[in-house]
């Protein structure tokens, strides 16, 4: 099975987010990059699915600050090969990142493969258009918000099951090639050792394409970029662990909770 | 621009999800503002059913066919996409569920349009649509214009309240039995029910609700015993179930359960909006976390910064130390 994991970098939210001074963006200077959370769920299934039925897993990622930690991290977990994108400005807007993509996916020598996978959703996205328009695109099926693909190697079918509301799943059989959204993993994402890592990168290499630019298509355009206004907010509560549980404690008792 | 305003209703087996009533609420506002009609689009087989309650719209266009019995995505989406490019609807609303989750993008994906997702707000601003985004897992917003008709917008779960969207009569209906349905390479097979837990965390009055920000396997204790001096129950944010540290059964939100027990405490929860959505409805919301611009902060009523490690077991002991003077005082 051959599988291409789409991969991205997106602020680590955890941290501090501060808006730049043009009002529309993210200011950069002190944002710790991670792996979109949902792309690393991505490369597990991918990976499981590699356990099992043999195969190679390709990783493709536009060139992102810190994104070689990322990309050694998971060649250091099982990936056979990462190839970066040079040049993929988000700023240009989705449909030009899947046409350079699609490009990538070509003059990197990935394709044919099974799957795409990808992340569910980057949580910097403002559009979520990613997996649909490259399914569309390279007219691969396509279903998304998924947490587990399996592979019969018997009858050579093909099940996704797909989240719904509520805790219920609807298992579908699906025809390859196709572009999956992945959730979440069978399995929590696998940790992998510095050391590991570190073996990766002085043993491996990370590829790089360079693809052009495909003008004429339009971005979204954002007017403005902020915290949300505090519409509602928390009544804040402060002082030590003792004496914010003691106020706590008098809120609770005043709602009848004691 | 003119055009009417569709909202793609989201049904799973059948039934009219909330989120429907939630974007037939704004798809209202947004006609009146607009001075045109607003049309809910319900797809599906034999769905006389669900009609009765969609009144507040102007209309319901109602696409029957064998076809489109299944929630498959890019069969749903080829057909509103086929109608939109023979009614010219100036902006197509759909709610952000997990079955209707790639609907909007394929629709637009296939027109050619713009879509924006994580919508919180959706509004003409000189002859624009202005639409809020959230990003960044609800720690900024967004505001985006689009001029293009149509544009397609996703919308997050609680964009209005459900009761604006409900109405206890049916609208002018519209039957379209005609539809170019494509051959498709994905087919249902079945659903699998939610495994039926230890407990029903939907029936619970008291819920300590932990996230990531729990960090260990191990450290799920002091949350227990929390819940329990409150007679309560533990449930979780995704990452603490995709860890398997507690079972789907106790997950809170989109994809888990919805829950409104008369006390919520979100200890290392950020607040994303598939979170919120599930626990939003709470009586009294506490949250703990260590990062004072946690998007939690906005729904919880009371909030602490600090390590839930300090606070919680803190709180237990307060909590144990009231009720023996309170067991005292009655002695
Ligand atoms: C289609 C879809 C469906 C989804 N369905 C669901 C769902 O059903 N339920 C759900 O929960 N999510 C769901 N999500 C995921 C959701 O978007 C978030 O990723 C998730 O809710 C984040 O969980 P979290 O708050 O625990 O983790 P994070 O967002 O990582 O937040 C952890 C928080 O803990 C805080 N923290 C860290 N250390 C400490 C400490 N020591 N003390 C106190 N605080 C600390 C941090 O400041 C941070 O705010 C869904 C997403 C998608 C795309
Ligand atoms: N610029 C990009 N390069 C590679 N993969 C991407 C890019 N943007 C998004 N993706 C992938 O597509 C998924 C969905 O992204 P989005 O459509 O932006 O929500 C992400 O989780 C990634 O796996």
């Amino acid at each position: 099975m051959k599988i291409v994991v789409l991969l991205k970098m997106v602020p680590d939210v955890v941290e501090e987010l501060e808006i730049a001074p043009d009002g529309k963006s993210l200011d950069t200077t002190y944002l710790r990059m991670i792996l979109n959370d949902s792309d690393n769920h991505a490369l597990e299934e991918a990976l499981l699915l590699k356990e099992r039925h043999g195969g190679k897993v390709c990783l493709l990622a536009p060139d992102a600050p810190e994104v070689d930690d990322a990309l050694f991290a998971a060649l250091a977990k099982g990936a056979d090969r990462a190839v970066k994108i040079a040049g993929i400005d988000a700023a240009e807007g989705t449909r030009a990142v899947v046409a350079r993509i699609v490009q990538a996916l070509s003059t990197a020598d990935l394709l044919p493969a099974d799957l795409i996978l990808t992340g569910a959703q980057a949580i910097d996205d403002l559009d979520g258009l990613v997996a649909p328009l490259l399914a569309q695109t390279l007219r691969w099926s396509h279903l998304s918000v998924v947490n587990q693909v399996r592979f019969d190697a018997s009858t050579g079918v093909t099940t996704v099951t797909k989240e719904f509301p509520g805790g219920l799943r609807a298992e579908f059989e699906i025809k390859l090639p196709a572009v999956l959204g992945i959730q979440s993993a069978e399995k929590p994402p696998r940790y992998v050792p510095v050391a590991k890592v570190r073996a990766a990168m002085k043993s491996l290499q990370i590829d790089s394409t360079t693809v052009p630019i495909a003008a004429g298509m339009p971005a979204l355009e954002i007017q403005s970029m902020a915290k949300p206004s505090a519409a509602g907010h928390a009544e804040m509560l402060e002082g030590l662990p003792e004496a914010v549980a003691g106020k706590l404690c008098d809120v609770l008792a005043a709602h009848g909770l004691l | 621009m003119s055009g009417n305003i569709w909202v793609v209703a989201a049904l799973c087996r059948g039934r009219l999800l909330d989120a429907t009533y939630e974007a037939v609420a704004l798809g209202r506002e947004l006609a009146e503002n607009l001075g045109t009609k607003l049309e809910v689009l319900l797809l599906g087989h034999e769905l006389k059913d669900v009609l009765g309650t969609l009144g507040i719209a102007d209309a319901v266009l109602c696409v029957e066919h064998a076809a489109l019995a299944d929630p498959v995505p890019e069969v749903h989406a080829h057909v509103v996409a086929r109608l939109a490019g023979t009614r010219h609807p100036q902006a197509i609303l759909v709610p952000q569920t997990n079955v209707t989750w790639e609907l909007g993008s394929l629709v637009a994906g296939e027109l050619g349009v713009p879509y924006v997702n994580s919508c919180t707000e959706l509004r003409m601003v000189e002859q624009t649509l202005e639409a809020h985004t959230v990003l960044y897992g609800g720690k900024v917003e967004a505001i985006v214009r689009t001029k293009h008709a149509p544009s397609i917008f996703g919308l997050v779960s609680g964009v209005r309240a459900v009761e604006k969207g409900y109405a206890d009569h049916a609208p002018a209906t519209e039957r379209i039995t005609e539809v170019d349905v494509q051959p498709t390479s994905v087919q249902l097979r079945r659903y699998l029910e939610p495994e039926a837990g230890d407990i029903d965390i939907s029936k619970e009055e008291v819920l300590v609700g932990v996230g990531r920000g729990i960090e260990t396997r191990d450290n799920l204790e002091v949350s227990k015993e929390l819940a329990d001096v409150l007679g309560g129950a533990i449930c979780g944010s995704r990452p603490v179930i995709d860890q398997g540290w507690l079972p789907l059964s106790r997950q809170v939100g989109k994809s888990g359960a919805t829950v409104k027990p008369k006390l919520y405490i979100a200890a290392g929860i950020s607040g994303a909006p598939e979170h919120v959505e599930g626990m939003k409805g709470s009586g009294l919301i506490i949250a703990i976390n260590s990062d004072p611009q946690a998007p939690i902060f906005q729904v919880a009523h009371y909030g602490i910064v600090a390590k839930l490690l300090d606070v919680l077991p803190a709180l237990t002991e307060a909590i144990r130390s009231r009720s023996r003077r309170g067991m005292k005082q009655y002695a």
